[in-house]
């Protein structure tokens, strides 16, 4: 009786609302927030004051900032992201990087403050229904009001982000609330009737999907990043060597599967290859893993693999026959569905099938892929700089890419040997994303070279994290691919709007002035003869490094996939 | 694909917001709710919300998807009017006067079924259950004499198939027992 007093002596302590935010994180195996004080949140960042030797904040220069180092953070570790701000602005300013984490399954737990419960409705300073602001593009949200309702609301938040489809998780806790003390105990959640995060897996599909793959002639693997967030890599590569199966990636699934595997037939969609996209169209046996037939992978879905019958492995029964009908849908996890997929199904090579895929990887290579990488032309070309990059880093990268161009130039070109190392907005489409989720993933993977790629638009949309990299001495690379036009705007102007230029032309600071203002180490290139020493020069460097590339101002990135053409019809040029 | 009526039901954990969740999946798809009601279910912290529109067969199983989606919704079905027991209540208002005079309230009432809830001096409340098309009979019969003041509910439906909200809930429960 004695012991089990004491031990709930120590178990339970009395502490404020706020001291119960922090040593819930800190329970949670949380070591490190992104976050922008404010008054509605001061008792949290004061209850932080004391826990700084196992709680680090990382104050960043806007709370979209935050949000966007958060994901950064959560897609490069497989941890959840953090994010901490006041209420008002500070609250509405996290939601683009929470709508960006929703579409693209990023585990987040938000944190806000918001005004003392008693003013909940009276328009008070700061007030504003985050709540309901939240509630579109959140997996879950839950407004605190009483001091002790924290550490349980905490435990629920952190478990419905991270398990079964992960998503954004918003708490706003009023300042009372803050205030208020309790008797801390904090047990993580064990789970909820409401929330089946992983539906059962059931044998009987897996067989009928087995059947369908041993009988196929042209079997055909997309995949998705179900795959990753599963931590299913080692059992899809099982899955796709046994019986063969070309296997292409939607730019979420990147990384998932090394780039020089000879089973890995490149990108999906709109931009992707050219070889994937075609064979779609031909294949008797669409195999989805992980992923959700966005318009961008799939084009006009009236037209996209109609010949084949679909199998559809996928943790969240609402994305079944959502965009694309299946003949046999297998809900689970990615890792236990391949595991149990692959058992059943015959080893197979494919060799002609695959073939086919090689012979129109030759022809994109020949009619795109060498001159975007060894370019004739005198101007440089995005291709050029990933292939430096390439060319010289050694296998532990982590890619980080913003929205447009570059964005497919990279995600098209870089290698990945490792998985996880590939970050990009790829839902949302966020430009502003790469330099804070950059930071991010930087203080995940400490050990790892994060290499940001940005176009000279997104690089000013948060341009003010620069401030971040400088406080905390974060060592990224940022590379900005400057054609001074919002080049993918411009792109469809020039294909689809006659060459009518509105408002893409980008009249540009000098980078190079401002970035030494923030005492990052910077070049800029603008001949080619300079580039592949530069390349070196800001990959053996210690600290962070900021490299400009002038590259050509109307290049285009091919294949392209127009908006409502076929997969079929995918143009080289 | 042709668009026809279904019912949706709707079953939620008790808490703040849940409306608001459940609600903003039709205004995303823009989807026009023709009539929503909500209570208590047989179960003590569970609620149903009875939800009606008019939809293609593809799109109401998709909405639905997303509604069984909400970590606090406990299931969420759709069925069409063949596969549902339904039901409306109105309530009508209209001068006591008027009513009394000539015996029209009797005819009335009598013809429609319905019964008199209410008579103060001066209005009289009638209250009438049914599908729409008879609750509007009736307001249609009492127009000429003066409605002072009509309501009418969401409908209400109870399913066909047998599968019950308690076991739902029980393979739930000992799911999340595993």
């Amino acid at each position: 009786m004695e012991t089990l007093t004491k031990k709930t002596k120590v178990k339970q302590r009395l502490m404020t609302g706020s001291q119960a935010v922090v040593h819930s994180l800190i329970a949670e195996g949380v070591d490190l927030i992104f976050g922008y004080p404010g008054g509605a949140i001061m008792p949290v960042y004061d209850a932080l004051y004391d826990v700084e030797d196992k709680l680090t904040h990382i104050l960043t220069r806007h709370e979209q900032g935050a949000t966007h180092a958060a994901q950064g953070f959560a897609r490069a570790t497989g941890k959840v992201g953090v994010c901490l701000a006041t209420s008002g602005p500070g609250a509405t300013n996290l939601i683009t990087g929470i709508a960006d984490a929703q579409i693209d399954s990023t585990p987040l737990v938000c944190i806000t403050g918001q005004v003392a419960s008693h003013l909940l409705g009276t328009d008070a300073f700061q007030e504003t229904d985050i709540i309901g602001i939240s509630m579109p593009v959140t997996k879950w949200n839950f407004q605190v009001t009483r001091a002790e309702e924290i550490p349980f609301a905490l435990a629920k938040a952190f478990y419905i982000a991270r398990t079964g489809r992960p998503g954004p998780v918003l708490i706003d806790i009023t300042k009372d609330a803050q205030f208020g003390t309790l008797d801390f105990d904090y047990q993580p959640f064990k789970g909820m009737r409401s929330y089946v995060p992983t539906p059962q897996l059931s044998l009987t599909k897996v067989a009928e999907a087995a059947s369908l793959i041993n009988a196929a002639k042209k079997p055909f693997v997309v995949f998705g990043q179900g795959v990753l967030l599963a931590e299913a890599e080692n059992e899809f590569k099982a899955f796709i060597e046994k019986a063969g199966l070309p296997s292409a990636w939607t730019i979420m699934g990147l990384s998932a599967l090394d780039s020089d595997h000879y089973l890995n037939v490149g990108m999906l969609g709109m931009h992707g290859n050219y070889a994937p996209n075609k064979l779609t169209n031909e294949c008797d046996l669409l195999i989805a893993v992980g992923m959700r037939f966005d318009d961008r992978v799939t084009g006009d879905l009236s037209r996209y693999a109609k010949q084949a019958k679909v199998i559809h492995l996928e943790i969240d029964p609402a994305e079944i026959d959502k965009n694309v009908k299946t003949d046999v849908a297998i809900l689970g996890n990615a890792k236990e569905s391949l595991k149990a997929l692959t058992e059943m199904i015959n080893e197979n090579e494919h060799k002609n099938w695959l073939e086919k895929f090689r012979d129109l990887e030759k022809e994109e290579f020949n009619e795109v892929i060498d001159e975007e990488l060894n370019p004739t032309s005198e101007l440089m070309t995005m291709g050029e700089v990933m292939n430096k990059i390439n060319l010289h880093s050694n296998q532990n990268n982590i890619i980080v890419t913003d929205v447009g161009q570059h964005q497919m130039i990279a995600c098209r070109y870089a290698k990945f040997k490792q998985t996880r190392s590939s970050i990009t907005s790829g839902g949302l489409g966020t430009m502003g994303f790469c330099l804070p989720a950059a930071i991010g993933a930087k203080m995940g993977r400490p050990d790892a070279q994060v290499i940001g790629i940005i176009g000279d638009g997104g690089f000013q949309m948060t341009i003010q994290e620069l401030g971040t990299i400088f406080q905390f001495k974060t060592a990224v690379k940022i590379v900005v691919l400057n054609n001074e036009f919002l080049g993918m705007v411009r792109q469809w102007q020039e294909l689809f709007f006659e060459k009518r230029y509105a408002a893409t032309t980008m009249v540009n600071p000098d980078f190079q002035t401002i970035v030494k203002g923030y005492g990052i180490k910077t070049k800029k290139v603008e001949k080619r003869e300079n580039l592949e020493d530069a390349v070196k020069e800001m990959l053996a460097h210690e600290g962070s490094y900021f490299l400009e590339v002038m590259v050509g101002k109307e290049n285009n990135v091919f294949p392209m996939i127009a908006t409502g053409a076929s997969v079929s019809e995918i143009r080289l040029k | 694909m042709e668009k026809t009526r279904f019912t949706i039901s709707v079953f939620t954990e008790d808490v703040v917001g849940i409306l608001n969740r459940v609600s903003i999946i039709f205004t995303r798809r823009k989807i026009n709710v023709e009539s929503i009601a909500a209570s208590e279910s047989e179960i003590k912290g569970i609620y149903r919300y009875t939800i009606v529109l008019t939809e293609t067969e593809d799109q109401v199983k998709k909405v639905v998807g997303q509604l069984e989606k909400q970590v606090e919704v406990v299931k969420a079905v759709f069925h069409p009017d063949a596969e549902i027991v339904h039901q409306e209540i109105a309530l009508y208002k209209v001068k006591t006067g008027v009513l009394a005079s000539g015996g029209n309230a009797e005819k009335i009432v009598r013809f429609h079924n319905a019964r008199v809830l209410s008579v103060e001096t001066e209005f009289t409340v009638i209250e009438k259950t049914g599908h729409k098309e008879e609750t509007q009979q009736l307001f249609d019969d009492l127009k000429p004499f003066g409605i002072l003041e009509f309501v009418r509910s969401g409908r209400v439906a109870i399913t066909k198939p047998m599968k019950t909200l308690s076991s739902i809930v029980e393979s739930l429960e000992e799911l999340l027992k595993k």
